[in-house]
């Protein structure tokens, strides 16, 4: 645990040198994509207001000065499966990034998508006895928390504190300088498998980058694409990747719960390859230009080409009508969002005051998705797309970029986490000298 | 299961279109910033100076490009445009006029390149003769002097011979006797060409005296005689010499004081004018003055 407490501390120390150095590079390694962006900070007064660009959630603070994307190798599942391929493709999107940008990068914040991450939510007390609040006060209540099992073989992705209760006044967002007898705290910690993690670091740092930041992919996507109301209200984000499906809850701005259905567009595709006996690059070139959730009319007379250089002349010449495609990706987008309903339903999230749901993700450009979800996932649901950032190519500005977009603003502004506070005083080794020099001060 | 080697694939593989490692790491060393400063513009830089320091080293190539620089320098400058043909002294006399020429010793034709004006023109305003000098090339190649002259005022005589000094007292030229200038006053004695202004003053005053006046004289850098003939002498003070001279000449023409047997009126007391007389002169004064008077 402390391991992990002194890495974190490192990667946030290395995201401050890489401000200081206005240049830190976004990675979000995905299953059917990698993402790179460089982000130049120029300080915080990059615009003025009669730029007509507000402070928009401190995201003028930065621009994004190179942007590149490549066909992701060696991931599934959101995870890495080959890990001398997926280096190749993120050295491949980081150059070109780099190249558009014309500086070089050093520092990378990336993303996990897989690693099956669960949430667990903890609490913590400490008394106060009529003080005032401290930061270090905060770090204990901190510490206090117990930690919940999470296993052999996991790590602390997220460690947010989410709320403060002064006595009996809860909801507190900062309590520092408050007076109160009791300071409670509840946390949100979420815990990704430990090979995951160490699978991209090793992959990152086989690139010559050094991490200055990991977030949950989820997480991130959260952020870009909920609204501030929405998040502010409660709402759940559903990031259709590739390979895996992640879905964030947001509350008062925090993220209160986050977990991950191991099922993707990539999964869609392979049944559309499945079903029809074509190539899996030509059922993803059907899925995206041809592929839809809801079948009309007008649809059964829609023939497609399938193609084909088998030489077989009966096998190349065959069509598909576009409702038979249909008829492939439905049940499969179905069961994802069924999949995903039974994530949501077993965190409780119909208990929420807000039933917002946000769909965003690659998988989420599905024509007719926005007919399909509301009837499995409830009638709150839109189709969410990235926050834009300024500098932000016209490309990258689709939903499948939700959670490169998502880490530019985590890079901008990380939430507070557990590792941003001080380790309190009472666990330094250096208590006793202190005590020692405060001996000698009585005494002398 | 794919090959996990890579040569296994054959040649016919797909090109991999990812950067091999030490591409990918030259390419980011070219990204660097200070590399790419070094590239851009350190090695440029290095190697125009290194190509020019070879050019220049080699002693003979450099004397050939100061000789073909000289060359074009010469060929600019000796343009018939630049020539100037001859020289025109104005405001001088002939003899002064020859000096000068002598003096600057220009060989026309020349280049106006290679007249210094401003030193030449340090030159003539260095000699006595001249006050002041103004040089300019006219249109037409002719370099035309303007001087003024300095006019002799006075003549002093002093340890080292006759000067001639101008108004102010400046030395305009050495003559080798008085009688080479009858119309001019003479003064001597040491210090006296600093006070020529006064000296001239005095000779003005003295006008009404001037047949009689030899000349004047500076006692002891202190104070003016004037010198007439017959060895009179008018000591003068050393505040307002003027005034007393003038309070003689009035005396003189009141009273006739010098036609008397006077050798010497001194002034040096505003309030209090002493005569000398010749020896004797008293004497014979009192004599007068008894056989007036009677004997007792």
């Amino acid at each position: 645990m402390t391991d992990l407490y002194q890495s974190q501390r490192a990667m946030r120390a290395m995201r401050r040198a890489a401000m200081q150095r206005g240049v830190i590079a976004i990675l979000d390694v995905g299953t059917s994509k990698i993402g790179c962006l460089v982000l130049r900070f120029d300080g915080p007064d990059g615009f003025r207001a009669s730029d007509g660009v507000g402070s928009m959630a401190g995201q003028s603070a930065f621009r994004v000065i190179g942007a590149a994307t490549t066909r992701s190798r060696g991931v599934r599942f959101g995870e890495i499966d080959a890990m001398q391929e997926t280096e190749r493709a993120i050295r491949l999107a980081v150059q070109t990034a780099q190249k558009m940008a014309q500086i070089r990068v050093d520092h990378v914040i990336a993303c996990v998508a897989g690693g099956a991450p669960r949430s667990y939510g903890l609490a913590g007390q400490i008394d106060l006895d009529g003080a005032q609040v401290t930061e270090q006060d905060i770090a204990r209540a901190m510490a206090s928390c117990e930690m919940p099992p999470i296993g052999e073989g996991r790590e602390v992705l997220h460690a947010q504190p989410v709320n403060f209760a002064l006595d009996h006044r809860s909801g507190l967002s900062d309590p520092r300088g408050q007076i109160g007898q009791q300071l409670a705290c509840d946390m949100h910690l979420l815990s990704v498998e430990s090979n995951t993690l160490a699978n991209l670091i090793h992959c990152v740092k086989r690139c010559d980058l050094e991490l200055a930041g990991l977030a949950s992919s989820a997480y991130v996507s959260g952020i870009s694409s909920l609204m501030e109301d929405e998040q502010e209200l409660g709402a759940a984000c559903i990031d259709m990747g590739g390979g895996a499906t992640g879905m964030s809850i947001f509350m008062k701005k925090h993220m209160i719960y986050s977990d991950s259905v191991r099922l993707g567009g990539d999964h869609v595709t392979s049944d559309i390859s499945k079903g029809l006996q074509v190539p899996l690059a030509t059922a993803e070139r059907l899925k995206t230009i041809h592929g839809g959730a809801i079948a009309t009319g007008v649809d059964d007379r829609d023939l497609i080409e399938l193609g084909g250089e088998s030489g077989d002349w009966e096998h190349d010449r065959r069509t598909v009508s576009r409702a038979e495609l249909i008829g492939i990706m439905r049940p499969r987008v179905e069961e994802i969002l069924e999949e995903v309903r039974m994530r949501l339903d077993a965190a409780g999230f119909d208990h929420l005051p807000s039933q917002q749901i946000v769909l965003t993700g690659g998988a989420s450009q599905i024509p007719g998705l926005d007919g399909l979800a509301p009837r499995i996932l409830g009638q709150r649901v839109r189709i969410g797309r990235p926050l834009r950032v300024s500098g932000l190519p016209e490309k990258v500005t689709g939903a499948a970029f939700a959670s490169a977009v998502g880490l530019c603003l985590f890079a901008a502004h990380p939430q507070d986490e557990w590792w941003d506070f001080e380790i309190p005083a009472d666990r330094y080794p250096s208590r006793s000298l202190k005590r020692a020099v405060k001996w000698f001060k009585d005494n002398w | 299961m794919r090959s996990l080697r890579r040569g296994a694939q054959g040649s016919a593989a797909r090109r991999d279109p990812a950067p091999s490692r030490l591409a990918y790491r030259l390419n980011r060393l070219a990204l660097t910033p200070a590399v790419r400063r070094l590239v851009s513009t350190g090695l440029p830089l290095l190697g125009v100076a290194l190509a020019g320091a070879v050019v220049i080293g080699d002693a003979g190539r450099r004397e050939a490009m100061r000789d073909w620089s000289d060359e074009l320098i010469e060929t600019f400058q000796n343009r018939e445009t630049f020539m100037v043909s001859g020289m025109q002294v104005g405001g001088a006399s002939g003899p002064l006029a020859r000096e000068i020429g002598a003096l600057l010793g220009i060989r026309f034709p020349v280049s106006s390149f290679d007249l210094d004006l401003g030193e030449m023109q340090r030159t003539i305003a260095a000699l006595d003769a001249v006050e002041a000098a103004s040089l300019r090339v006219r249109p037409g190649g002719q370099l035309q002097i303007d001087v003024r002259e300095r006019h002799p005022a006075i003549i002093w005589r002093s340890a080292d011979g006759l000067e001639l000094l101008d108004r102010r007292g400046h030395r305009v030229k050495t003559v080798e006797g008085r009688e080479m200038r009858p119309d001019l006053p003479l003064m001597a004695g040491e210090g006296a060409g600093a006070r020529t202004a006064e000296a001239l003053e005095l000779v003005a005053t003295g006008a009404l005296l001037s047949s009689r006046m030899r000349g004047l004289a500076r006692i002891g850098d202190r104070r003016w005689d004037v010198i007439l003939d017959r060895g009179q002498r008018i000591l003068l003070p050393e505040r307002n010499p003027v005034g007393a001279l003038e309070q003689v000449i009035a005396m003189q023409q009141a009273q006739d004081l010098l036609g008397r047997d006077v050798v010497q009126v001194d002034m040096r007391m505003a309030r209090r004018p002493t005569v000398r007389m010749q020896t004797g002169t008293a004497g014979e004064l009192r004599k007068i003055k008894l056989s007036e008077l009677g004997a007792d």
